[in-house]
């Protein structure tokens, strides 16, 4: 038996696709190629197995997402986990938010903005620039319309740079993608 | 290193090409424009497309730009709909105000489309059951996720950098 989980967490779930992911046995050379599959590697995710249904996405996507979010220079790779999850909060994909919210907790070794976001959602008061990113990533999230120039304002008052900027727009819009594929495509469970 | 093309949709729409600081943080990721680019001829003219046309895919990428307001972006995927030479009842779905026009199919992919656009943490496993039932592969399925989940990132991409570019 699983369980679906609706509540936000650090405990990463298991992922249970909505659709059939490809059969490893009956994938052609350009899904082995996108999904990485060597003699070495044949441990692929459910979650890669169904996106290899769209292949040529497939296999751009893949390293436009690393791209953005551990590409040298620019925003630190904590604060690109932050915008992450506040895309993910905002449209309730407790998957990525899981993932992402347990990545940023190791990497800024510490637990109490997770806790905060998990407590109050959108409305979770952050230091002046934890908040500034949180709050951006959220409103672009909900409908592009709601980042305006304040947002802007208060990401710069909180000393991003333009580089900063960049790279905070790109991770919070990478999770539009993302939340989209994950939420909607699968179920995030736990196995009893 | 990678240059900033003439052609990127992304930096067009934004109008971000004139030099000036958003350009200048655009060149410093400038790999990521570039597979921002690929990711959107992946989505909207795949070599193979499957069950979902190349008509289809533009007119209902214009469809999601109008539900977020962004006109200048669904003038672009309108281009893309006439090069496919997509028939009637296809370029009507890149109007917001069409549900289908009684086809089960086309309407369940309208469906799908303005919910995962604009409400997608409202999503569950019947809207993926109601695609089944109306006929739509799962493989298409997952073409058609990819298409919605692209254009929020794109759309996004673009909103955000039209506000650094106000702020520049």
């Amino acid at each position: 038996m699983s369980t679906i989980i609706h509540e936000f967490t650090t405990e990463i779930p298991r992922w249970r696709p909505r659709v059939q992911p490809i059969k490893l046995d009956e994938a052609t050379p350009e899904q082995l190629d996108a999904l990485k599959v060597t003699p070495s590697n044949t441990k692929v995710s459910d979650y890669v197995l169904v996106l290899a249904n769209d292949v040529e996405t497939l296999k751009v996507r893949t390293p436009l997402f690393n791209a953005i979010m551990y590409n040298r220079g620019g925003m630190g790779r904590a604060e690109r986990e932050l915008s992450a999850v506040g895309a993910s909060v905002v449209n309730h994909c407790i998957y990525c938010t899981a993932v992402h919210a347990s990545r940023y907790n190791q990497l800024a070794k510490d637990e109490e903005v997770m806790r905060r976001i998990f407590a109050d959602g959108e409305d979770a008061e952050l230091d002046e620039r934890k908040q500034a990113i949180f709050t951006f990533a959220a409103k672009l999230s909900k409908a592009p319309s709601e980042a305006t120039q304040d947002d802007m304002r208060a990401l710069r008052a909180a000393g991003l740079k333009d580089d900063e900027l960049l790279d905070l727009i790109l991770s919070a819009a990478l999770f539009g993608w993302a939340n989209r594929l994950m939420h909607t495509l699968g179920d995030p469970v736990i196995d009893d | 290193m990678n240059e900033l093309s003439p052609n990127d949709v992304v930096i067009t729409q934004a109008d971000a090409a004139e030099s000036g600081p958003v350009r200048d943080a655009l060149e410093g990721r400038a790999d990521i424009m570039a597979m921002t680019q690929a990711t959107h001829d992946a989505a909207l003219k795949p070599a193979d497309p499957g069950g979902l046309s190349h008509g289809e895919r533009a007119a209902l990428a214009a469809r999601i730009a109008r539900l977020n307001a962004d006109e200048g972006l669904a003038a672009h995927y309108a281009t893309l709909l006439e090069e496919a030479g997509a028939d009637e009842a296809v370029s009507a779905m890149a109007d917001p105000a069409y549900k289908g026009g009684g086809d089960t199919r086309r309407a369940a992919l309208i469906a799908y489309t303005d919910l995962v656009s604009v409400y997608p943490r409202e999503t569950a496993a019947a809207d993926i059951e109601a695609l089944k039932t109306a006929g739509v592969s799962d493989a298409d399925i997952v073409r058609l996720s990819e298409l919605n989940a692209f254009l929020a990132y794109q759309i996004r991409v673009i909103a955000g950098l039209k506000l650094m570019k106000a702020m520049a």
